[in-house]
């Protein structure tokens, strides 16, 4: 038995666990405002807030409804745009209607819950922030400007706003219904009274983490399947330091990852990264673990973990091992976990201010877009001004992210330099085989590598090196 | 006259998703599920068809195939070439084949994976040259003409010739296609349908039915999106769950994946071309030639028509003395292409925009002075015969100029490139010249029923769809305008066959103008009505000025205390006809078919673009920096709609002609199938900064208000983020062997960034 509460209501299902939020809350519970428009999570018209406890503050997230499993619902707040609904329109909906931000009106609930969700978190409410929210929301019509000036104007009322009681203040200004005020309290009891999570810890069971893949790749299998929600698995979702590394529960979120200040610490330059990765609701949903999982030829936090020379820890039962990550791909899909067996931590030496760390991904739209090649190195120099250690990876040019062993072993002990980038081409060449599909030729996918790569590594073609742990070059 | 921005009184709903799409309608009991088994092979002969261990899964009520077609199994619009359900051969990959009726979506899906077909695969064909070569046409080809070119080539100071593509696009309406139906009394059906043409639905779905058009009702709420994807490909959407409805009696529903839809359905035509530009010593341009090879898919569909359009606006807003292009619908292995904003326009301008390009790049010139030197002006007889009027090509270019001074521009970005080793900027001047009415004159007609009821509200149908464009605004507006009231007495009903017939999509820019002229008409004869009993009641002599203003009655040029619902009711008791069919033909506008030569546009749309954009050397990425226009938007009837009109365009056309790649592989599968591989331009890929200034003008006695069409013109100044890209990579690379060939993704950017050249 899955519960939560929908809007204002307490609610409880049956149904499948793997049953997505989109098809239960348009179908199950006749509420329409939210629209399909893809079913992979890459347009956002049916996006949804949902409102979970972190770090004992009630937090409301934006996810795409499409590829939430109904198990990850269980013991939360989920709002639709029925939810914030009143007799006048919320000053998000004021603003979106003032503006012309609605054309033909199909994803303009999607771009309202995701302002919703902005104006309902915590921190700064800049006009960044406010166009962040919706990287995730695509329209057809309106060629956005008009969101834009919405956004700005929202900008402008939530800087008015009184901010102690934040909650309290989005209620009296009308953003969200009164019952928001109780739903904390509601929730808080709600918790206490679920005994149990669902799922079934079974071997056969099918390990679900966000579901951001899964229900993209087979929606119906999964609806079916027995299923393992690892989302909300409290041991999973911790982040700590301790004995010089960083270790990463494996239902970690993208988003958890990229704003924890311990993580910040070791990578000043982690917004600029993040921002390449998929968008807000999905970076709410996508995990770490389900990434590497995943094991997808350009999966972006693979490769990214793959240059920070991370190390898994597995779980099956009792029983625990230890693997690199540089090992644990297999071949295409296919990766080193064996049945029954979960990845519990992902762990990693963070990089040091020595430490040179860079990401770099080329996709057709820079924004949610999946890698045509993506690329990170982390390296130091000795004392000597040679290479002293380095981690080079990339996607999008082997069947799984690639650790590039041979380029590495070769720059290692030369000084950086234009032309030993020039010398390390041919080897770099060699240890890739990009496939030419709809994200690039492979001459394309071969040249943009060289290009990236060399961003990261050598000042190649003359540019300065790059910042240290800087995503942004300074040509 | 209302000038201010009026927000669309729609956007209430939409933003707090209250309006109703198709998939939003309540289900009726008993109602089933339709899913569509598609072909997997882009060619071959049907050797066999299996539906016996589909049709006895769990929940399937019936498969059909072409066999339970009760009427004629043809969709064709245009050309009677495209069956619903593929007989004996398949011709594209996705051509739907047979049908599932289940109890669920779920089942339906099952039984899906059971049907069993064999194929006798036939060569497939991608590419429209080669089936030129093959003699693959889905229609004659077609050449407009004026002058002599060949004479004119010879005393040219310069000749310059080269190739030009263009590429498909995506509709990308974020509401797939989707129908559902009712069966009603008397053999008869119901269809809530996601269309832009209500009435080509009916006549599908009559004609696969085998039954008249009155037995069958279409009903449109508003659609998620069209773009032009819904003017004919609605249509077999339609007619699936009209033939389930009507041969089971049940109501049947038919909402394809996104997935489905894209691989199901066809998209803008891509164009192989050839251009042969001829200037004088003085840049003048003396003759253009240009050869079409439009790719159509499959079969016909509007394809023809399209075709038409391209050779219209093929020499975009230049005069030019002599012209002759010619242009040949080819048919390939690939959905049926179809109409999408431009209609073919975008593909003719992009030609000789790559023309006026090659020529200026070898004379070592900007293309802009070549651009400007040739902006055509009123008395200019077009290549099809009509003679310009309001012609506002050099008032919207020097507006622009006067802003942005074309020479400050270039040395500006002269000295940016210089100083960046590693970005550089590029821009290109965009105009565009768009002819408004359907090229076919006999669809240049429309319809509207105006109902006043007797407590003063009033209800209006017309055949126009809201489907994104406000067009529902636009016509209270008008009904608004003409009784004196405010808006909020007025209700814009469904779009429905019952109510106003034989209707023409909403296309062609023109749907506003069309529908709006018939509802102001049927609004007068209403009008007409009550100012007679407005005259009697206030005592007044037959020749008073009566006038409705502000929900009073005005005489004489004063507010009366004759309320506006006092004044209906006075005409309910005397039971004057309060309801009123308004029709409206675009007066002036005639085309031969056989000389190329005629008036077929009411008028012409024109305006100006300035785009700037950054590449960055090492990643081939890109920004728009700028795109800057003056338009001609006539004499708006509502800025905040036509700006939105504008805005949402630019970014189409931008998006066409950069990130948003259709493709194929050469089995004529679509690659590009789903929104994670095909993109289209998110908020942080538009422009940083995209200004619309409007052009001072009186605009157009045929235009609504003298409001003029907006839809379609502004994609076309997207075509600029192309050049200005290109020049962009040409200011790194000077050698490069970088092609014409659209889109200019960041693969297109790097590869012509490190071409040998």
């Amino acid at each position: 038995m899955i519960r939560f509460i929908l809007n204002q209501q307490s609610v409880s299902t049956d149904l499948p666990l793997g049953s997505t939020v989109l098809d239960f809350v348009r179908y199950h519970k006749r509420l329409a405002g939210t629209k399909i428009g893809c079913r992979e999570g890459d347009c956002g018209a049916c996006t949804v807030l949902v409102g979970d406890f972190e770090n004992g503050r009630l937090t409301y997230r934006s996810m795409t409804s499409c590829l939430m499993p109904l198990a990850n619902a269980h013991g939360k707040h989920l709002v639709t745009v029925e939810g914030i609904n009143g007799a006048q329109l919320t000053p998000v909906q004021q603003a979106m209607a003032e503006t012309n931000g609605s054309q033909c009106g199909f994803c303009t609930i999607g771009f309202v819950m995701s302002l919703t969700g902005f104006a309902l978190g915590h921190g700064a409410h800049t006009p960044e922030k406010a166009i962040a929210s919706i990287d995730g929301n695509i329209c057809r019509c309106t060629g956005y400007k008009s969101i834009e000036r919405a956004a700005h104007l929202l900008v402008d009322r939530l800087q008015t706003l009184e901010s102690t009681d934040r909650l309290g203040a989005l209620v009296d200004a009308g953003f969200v219904p009164a019952y928001f005020s109780e739903i904390p309290a509601r929730l808080t009891a709600l918790r206490e009274s679920l005994l149990t999570k669902p799922g079934e810890d079974v071997p056969a069971a099918v390990r679900i983490g966000g579901g951001t893949d899964l229900l993209v790749q087979k929606p119906e299998a999964i609806r079916q399947a027995t299923l393992l929600p690892l989302f909300d698995r409290d041991p999973l979702r911790q982040i700590a330091f301790h004995n010089g590394q960083l270790h990463l529960g494996a239902s970690v979120t993208v988003t958890q990852f990229a704003e924890n200040e311990q993580v910040r610490a070791f990578f000043p330059n982690l917004d600029n990264i993040i921002r390449l990765v998929s968008s807000t609701p999905i970076r709410n949903m996508a995990t770490l673990g389900g990434n590497l999982v995943n094991a997808s030829p350009i999966g972006d936090m693979s490769v990214l973990l793959l240059a920070l020379d991370s190390t898994l820890t597995l779980r099956s039962g009792a029983e625990t091992r230890q693997v690199p990550l540089r090992d644990f791909f297999l071949s295409y899909k296919k990766t080193a976990l064996l049945p029954g067996e979960i990845i519990e931590t992902i762990s990693f030496v963070p990089p040091s201010p020595d430490t040179f760390f860079h990401f770099e991904k080329v996709c057709k739209r820079t924004h949610l877009d999946i890698a045509s090649v993506n690329t990170a190195c982390q390296w130091t120099l000795g004392p000597d001004g040679t290479i002293d250690t380095i981690h080079l990876s990339a996607g999008g040019v082997w069947p799984f992210p690639k650790y590039l062993e041979k380029t590495a072993a070769f720059l290692k002990g030369k000084k950086p330099s234009e032309m030993l980038w020039t010398e390390a081409e041919p080897i770099l060449q060699s240890e890739i085989a990009p496939i030419s599909d709809v994200r690039g030729s492979e001459t394309y996918k071969r040249l943009l590598l060289s290009k990236l790569a060399g961003i990261g590594l050598m000042g190649v073609d003359g540019v300065d090196r790059v910042d240290k742990v800087d995503g942004v070059d300074k040509c | 006259m209302t000038t201010h921005s009026l927000a669309n009184i729609e956007a209430a709903a939409h933003v707090s998703g209250k309006s109703t799409y198709v998939d939003d309608l309540p289900v009726m009991e008993g109602t089933l599920w339709v899913k569509v088994f598609d072909a997997r092979v882009a060619h071959g002969h049907i050797r066999r068809l299996d539906i016996t261990a589909a049709a006895q899964m769990d929940g399937v009520v019936k498969i059909f195939t072409h066999h339970d077609i009760p009427g004629e199994n043809q969709i064709g619009g245009i050309i009677p070439d495209e069956p619903l359900l593929a007989a004996e051969e398949v011709h594209f990959q996705g051509q739907p084949i047979a049908l599932v009726a289940a109890e669920t979506e779920e089942q339906a899906a099952a039984a899906l994976e059971k049907i069993v077909v064999e194929m006798d695969p036939l060569p497939v064909i991608t590419d429209p040259r080669e089936a030129f070569r093959n003699g693959q046409l889905l229609s004659a080809s077609r050449t407009f003409s004026k002058g002599d070119t060949a004479t004119a080539f010879a005393s040219c100071a310069h000749v310059f010739e080269g190739q030009a593509e263009s590429g498909g696009q995506e509709h990308l309406y974020l509401e797939t296609q989707g129908a559902y139906a009712v069966p009603t009394e008397h053999d008869s059906v119901r269809i809530f349908s996601s269309t832009q043409g209500p009435t080509a639905v009916q006549r599908t779905v009559a004609r696969v039915l085998g039954v008249s058009m009155n037995r069958v009702e279409v009903d449109v709420a508003r659609l998620g999106g069209g773009f032009g994807g819904k003017e004919d490909q609605a249509s077999s959407w339609g007619a699936f769950v009209a033939l389930v409805a009507y041969v089971l009696k049940r109501p049947a529903k038919c909402i394809p994946h996104r997935m489905e839809d894209m691989r199901m359905t066809g998209k803008r035509n891509p164009y192989s071309s050839d251009f042969r530009i001829g200037l004088d010593a003085d840049f003048r341009i003396v003759a253009y030639e240009a050869t079409f090879y439009q790719n159509g898919g499959a079969a016909a569909d509007l394809s023809p028509a399209i075709l038409e359009r391209t050779l219209f606006h093929a020499a975009n807003s230049y005069a030019i003395p002599h012209v002759q292009v010619t242009a040949h619908s080819c048919k390939t292995n690939l959905p049926p292409n179809t109409a999408f904003r431009g209609f073919g326009g975008p593909q003719g301008k992009f030609v000789m925009e790559a023309a006026i390009d090659c020529a200026a790049r070898q004379l070592g010139v900007p293309a802009a002075l070549i651009q400007e030197k040739n902006l055509l002006s009123d008395g200019y007889e077009f290549h099809y015969g009509q003679i310009a009027a309001g012609a506002e090509a050099r008032n919207c270019w020097q507006a622009l100029e006067k802003k942005h001074p074309c020479k400050s521009v270039l040395s500006e970005i002269e000295t940016f490139n210089t100083a960046h080793r590693w970005k550089k900027k590029g821009a290109a001047w965009m105009p565009i010249c768009f002819g408004i009415s359907f090229t076919n004159t006999m669809m240049n007609h429309a319809r509207a029923l105006v109902h006043v009821y007797s407590d003063g509200s009033v209800g209006v149908s017309t055949g126009a769809v809201e489907m994104g464009q406000g067009v529902n605004m636009k016509m209270m507006q008008v009904a608004a305008r003409i009784f004196g009231i405010s808006l909020q007495r007025i209700k814009l009903e469904t779009t429905n066959t019952t109510r106003v017939a034989n209707t023409s999509p909403s296309a062609a820019s023109a749907t506003a103008d069309l529908n709006g002229k018939a509802l102001s008409d049927a609004c007068f004869q209403i009008r007409s009505r009550l100012e007679t009993i407005a005259r009697s009641a206030l005592n007044a002599s037959e020749n008073a000025a009566i006038s409705l203003q502000d929900e009073q009655v005005w005489l004489e040029g004063k507010a009366t205390d004759l309320s506006w619902t006092a004044l209906i009711q006075q005409a309910f008791v005397q039971r004057v006809n309060l309801s009123a069919k308004g029709h409206y033909a675009t007066p002036q506008i005639h085309f031969d078919k056989t000389t190329g030569k005629g008036h077929p546009f009411a008028y012409h749309v024109y305006g100006t673009a300035l785009t700037v954009c950054t590449v960055d050397c090492l990643r081939g990425t890109y920004s728009i920096d700028l795109v800057e226009v003056v338009h001609d938007y006539g004499n708006s009837i509502n800025p905040g709609i036509d700006q939105g009109q504008c805005e949402g365009g630019i970014v189409q056309g931008i998006g066409w002609m950069t990130m948003e790649e259709v493709a194929y592989n050469a089995d004529g599968r679509l690659l590009s199938n789903a929104l994670s591989t095909y993109k289209i331009p998110d908020v942080y890929a538009v422009p940083q900064t995209l200004l619309i200034h409007a052009l001072e003008t009186e605009g157009a006695e045929l235009a609504i208000f003298k409001s003029k069409a907006v839809g379609e013109p502004p994609l076309m100044y997207g075509i600029g983020a192309f050049f200005a890209l290109r020049n962009a990579v040409l200011a790194f690379h000077p050698q490069s062997s970088i092609t014409y060939s659209a889109p200019m993704t960041p693969e297109k950017v790097l590869t012509g960034l490190y071409n040998k050249g």
